[in-house]
């Protein structure tokens, strides 16, 4: 597989690996994927005022699927919960160029942020 | 879009296909230069240099093989071997019957030849195989039938390296009365091969896999007890004997029979060579990691080949960490067909160890030096990933993954 510079830098300098306290009121924590499809991804968020603060993330996949979740955290962070939801997997495709087949990384990081801000106001509601 | 250019490059893909070797180089040469007739021209001494070089290889191949020269035809590779011993052999003994049998973890060049006859109404039996890739010599016994026309298994695996018993499915096939094919392409100047003793009626071999030029090979059918005869499935020129027509290619041939000239001159010492580099690999990776495993049969396996599935980490990613280190994986993301290798799943691998599958194949010019710096970027490359890996995470955790309900996608 031939990747574009972004994807390679994402892949040899991940942004935000690492893991935040699942069962902290203030995190989200979406998993995606399957080991026998070849990707898991998990992807957390600390939120503070409605803002989040913090994203981690841990990928077992490919290059882009390493690329895909370390971009999703880089711009997780400083946005509020409802700028959260505008990230749509066609913005990763371009600002990382994947190649088609590739395009299933991006898809899976989009339902991964999904899923840690589902997780996080769930927790919200469930305190409220 | 670019490509990495790492400094020091080592390959460890001797399976895939092998450097020629400057020796077999040498021989060929003349044969593009000033020798570079055709070899079916009769009437010129350009076509007969040609022709008497060509005779010369074939010699030297068919008794690498145990057999006289006239039992071998020329052709582009074992791909086309492969298909000319399948399809050659149905078209031509379709009166006997239309059943076959193969074994699931056989090369794509005689799967899919045997696929396309099922598509013509054939019959056909895919044996599997157990944990370590070896079938059931019963169930070969018992699935050949009246009507079974060919059995076809592979000496070597291409990549879990198992090696069949193949003298033992040979005595079957001849006691049965069956016709036997054994694609030789990973064993030829590796291995023994003798298709007198191992009753092979049929063999496919190809040059690039044993320090040899690309884009030639041959068949071997056999000539008596029985005579084996096949339908061409290239028509033209009436080359080989009528079941191959094409020109030859010389330089290629001539190269072939020097590439097994040079494997057999010290075929056993080259084959504990390899052995040994390949244990050095294998002990290291096996010694600073975890959760490391063999896929194939560590015991029957060819010398050269290492096949290891790195548990919690995906292939594709391996590779693209291993900078300079040319291996294969069986991951989904490095093939075209985007689906885990078939092979390993024949063996009740799962699709996550699929997934984390590298090949490693060492050869000639494989040294110790560049095992030790492949063993190091490759164990730096698991930790690496692993770090990085929920798997891995939840796995320290204690969790027993296979119990997880995955979301999939």
């Amino acid at each position: 597989m031939v990747y574009s510079e972004k994807v390679i830098d994402h892949y040899e300098n991940p942004r935000n690996v690492g893991s935040l306290d699942k069962d902290a009121d203030n995190v989200g924590t979406g998993i995606v994927g399957a080991p026998e499809c070849g990707d898991v991804m998990k992807l957390q968020i600390q939120v503070e005022d409605g803002v989040i603060k913090d994203a981690k993330f841990k990928t077992f996949g490919c290059g882009s699927a390493i690329a895909s979740s370390s971009l999703a955290t880089e711009w997780l962070k400083g946005r509020t919960i409802e700028e959260a939801t505008e990230i749509r997997n066609v913005d990763i495709v371009e600002e990382l160029a994947l190649p088609p087949v590739k395009i299933h990384c991006s898809v899976l990081a989009e339902d991964a942020i999904k899923q840690a801000l589902a997780d996080y106001q769930k927790k919200q509601e469930e305190k409220s | 879009m670019t490509h990495n250019h790492p400094e020091t490059l080592v390959y460890l893909d001797y399976q895939a296909t092998t450097p020629v070797d400057p020796q077999v180089l040498d021989a060929m040469l003349p044969y593009y230069r000033k020798h570079f007739g055709n070899a079916a021209s009769r009437n010129h001494a350009f076509g007969w240099d040609a022709e008497k070089a060509v005779e010369h290889a074939r010699e030297v191949l068919a008794q690498g093989i145990g057999t006289t020269s006239r039992s071998l035809v020329f052709t582009s590779g074992s791909t086309e071997s492969n298909n000319l011993a399948i399809l050659g052999v149905a078209r031509m003994y379709q009166p006997k019957g239309r059943h076959l049998i193969t074994c699931a973890t056989e090369h794509k060049a005689v799967l899919d030849p045997m696929q396309y006859l099922v598509k013509e109404g054939w019959e056909l039996t895919t044996l599997g195989v157990n944990s370590k890739g070896h079938l059931d010599l019963e169930e070969l016994r018992a699935a050949i039938r009246d009507d079974t026309v060919l059995v076809s298994i592979m000496h070597g695996n291409n990549e879990i390296g198992t090696l069949h018993p193949i003298a033992e499915i040979g005595a079957i096939c001849r006691e049965k009365n069956v016709l036997f094919h054994t694609d030789a392409t990973q064993t030829l100047g590796k291995e023994a091969i003798d298709v007198e003793a191992m009753h092979i009626d049929l063999l496919s071999a190809s040059a690039h896999k044993l320090y040899g030029p690309k884009g030639c090979g041959f068949l071997y059918v056999r000539r008596r007890n029985p005579r084996v005869r096949i339908e061409p499935i290239l028509h033209g020129g009436g080359h080989e004997r009528g079941m191959r027509s094409g020109t030859l290619n010389v330089p290629g041939i001539v190269g072939f029979g020097k590439a097994l000239e040079l494997c057999l001159q010290n075929r056993e010492e080259e084959q504990r060579k390899v052995a040994a580099l390949r244990d050095r690999l294998q002990q290291q990776l096996m010694d600073k990691l975890s959760h490391v495993h063999i896929n194939g049969d560590p015991e029957h396996r060819l010398a050269c080949n290492l096949n290891l599935s790195f548990e919690f980490v995906e292939g594709e990613s391996m590779l693209m960490g291993m900078h300079g280190i040319a291996v294969s994986s069986g991951s989904a993301c490095t093939s075209a067909s985007l689906e885990p290798s078939y092979v390993l799943r024949a063996l009740g691998v799962g699709d996550e160890l699929a997934h984390s599958s590298i090949r490693f194949s060492v050869g000639r010019f494989t040294t110790a030096d560049e095992i030790d710096h492949a063993a190091a970027l490759t164990i730096s490359t698991v930790k690496k990933l692993r770090e990085m890996s929920p798997l891995y995470e939840m796995a320290m955790e204690g969790i027993d993954l296979s119990n997880v309900q995955w979301s999939g996608h």
